[in-house]
């Protein structure tokens, strides 16, 4: 698993990459009431916002760090948003047919170090 | 920025901290705004709005200046009662929405949004004819809420004697400390609002804390404050109304006595012809309509959401939007980034609490 600046988690098999936002990023938010997510078949780009979420008190956008096509969504997120902040690397936001991943991701250990940085 | 006395408490219970009236508040604590305003619906919560502003005004002729200096009348208000009144400019603009105590004849007390401290004491000063004279005593006054079904028994354990009535007030001592205990609140729940020296709020804060943890109350920010107030559709000063909106325009006129006296701002009201009301929305599917959202009729843009969040109680998002008295209420919508969200009226308050 790899991480984002704009805490972002992204873990990659074969040429599909899941994309959710990390439990700092969620506890920050606050308890999340909707997520607002982008249809099967969009088109994310490198650092452009490609969903929002939505927490009590304010709406956020997420940044996508690769490239690619949705294949999939998390439908569970639909009926059920506060599983980002029971679980966020369980409840992923998307699943990306790779074109491109963001360069200079960060290691865990280097997320956790600066998260409160960024 | 400033600070509250609790500060440093707050701070220790993990509280998270915003910026808001000009003080660095707590927004939420460790179990977020979800849990405290379940509590407190509930229960219970504990809040600090020691942020808020404490005006005295007192002099001979003082209930002419109320009289001038308010919308509602104050005529008839016996001692220990409150009132909510609207504070008019020429314009019949809000410059303030507070809270009037009457201690006793020829002294009250006014409770004004933090915010506006400064503004408020400045406009007062400026328009007082009958030579009261104001005190601000924001400085030195804490205040603390207990709010909910059970905060009756919790501020009961605390200090022995509470006002009985919602809307009157009363003073206590907590050991030889001088509190005043106020039955009003924010939460549309029953509740009690208690105002203090700051050198005494510690401790009034720490028996609160203590006294509330058999009857499940928890510590809430101004997050859960939020909902609470939006839920029983009570106006919040700078969403629902400002020195530019026409006091008639915002659903408030049962503050607004225009048969019973003269009044800063009643002459603007009785010549300008009310253009926009307030109304109540539920979002029908998914998204929440906020504030500043535009509101259309069809195709037709009517108004703008002035406050809005997912209602916690009753698990959908609600709104209160500001939209042109004349307008169809029929085939709504709200823009939420370019996305149009269909809404539909519903009665405020949106939430009622249940009869105890």
């Amino acid at each position: 698993m790899k991480f984002s600046k704009t805490h972002e988690w992204i873990t990659v098999e074969g040429k599909t990459a899941t994309v959710g936002v990390t439990d700092y990023a969620a506890a920050q938010m606050g308890d999340i009431v909707f997520v607002e997510l982008p249809d099967v078949g969009a088109k994310l780009t490198i650092g452009k916002s490609f969903a929002n979420v939505e927490s009590v008190k304010a709406v956020s956008e997420i940044f996508s760090p690769v490239s690619g096509r949705v294949t999939e969504v998390n439908a569970e997120l639909s009926d059920a948003p506060e599983l980002i902040n029971k679980d966020a690397f369980s409840a992923y936001l998307v699943r990306v047919e790779l074109d491109a991943v963001e360069d200079g991701l960060l290691e865990r250990d280097e997320y956790e170090a600066s998260k409160e940085s960024f | 920025m400033k600070y509250t006395v609790l500060y440093d408490r707050l701070k220790r219970l993990s509280g998270k901290f915003v910026e808001f009236g000009g003080f660095y508040m707590p927004v939420q604590f460790s179990d977020g705004i979800l849990a405290e305003h379940k509590a407190v619906r509930e229960s219970a919560g504990i809040f600090d709005v020691s942020h808020m502003g404490e005006f005295v005004l007192e002099g001979k002729d003082v209930e002419k200046d109320i009289a001038y200096l308010f919308s509602n009348d104050f005529s008839d208000i016996p001692d220990f009662k409150v009132r909510y009144t609207l504070m008019l400019n020429e314009r019949g603009g809000v410059v303030d929405d507070l809270l009037v105590y009457r201690a006793a004849e020829k002294k009250y007390y006014v409770v004004v949004n933090a915010s506006n401290i400064d503004k408020d004491r400045a406009w007062i000063e400026a328009h007082i004819k009958f030579g009261s004279r104001l005190k601000d005593v924001s400085e030195d006054t804490a205040m603390i809420a207990v709010q909910g079904p059970k905060a009756e028994s919790i501020a009961g354990e605390i200090f022995g004697v509470l006002p009985k009535g919602f809307y009157t007030f009363l003073f206590a001592k907590l050991g030889s400390v001088p509190v005043t205990i106020s039955r009003t609140g924010y939460t549309g729940e029953d509740g009690f609002e208690i105002y203090s020296s700051n050198a005494a709020a510690g401790d009034i804060f720490d028996a609160a804390l203590a006294a509330g943890k058999k009857y499940g109350a928890v510590l809430a920010g101004l997050g859960a404050r939020d909902t609470l107030r939006l839920e029983s559709a009570m106006p919040l000063y700078g969403h629902e109304m400002n020195e530019d909106t026409l006091a008639s325009e915002i659903g408030l006129d049962r503050f607004i006595k225009m048969q019973k006296h003269d009044f800063i701002g009643k002459d603007a009201l009785a010549s300008k012809k009310p253009e926009y009301t307030r109304i109540g929305l539920r979002v029908v599917g998914k998204g929440i309509a906020r504030e500043n959202c535009a509101v259309f009729s069809g195709d037709d843009e009517i108004g703008r959401v002035t406050s809005g969040t997912m209602s916690p109680s009753l698990g959908y998002p609600i709104a209160m939007a500001r939209v042109k008295n004349d307008a169809r209420l029929i085939n709504l919508s709200v823009d939420v980034r370019g996305r149009r969200l269909a809404v539909e009226t519903t009665a405020m308050p949106f939430y009622k609490k249940t009869k105890q």
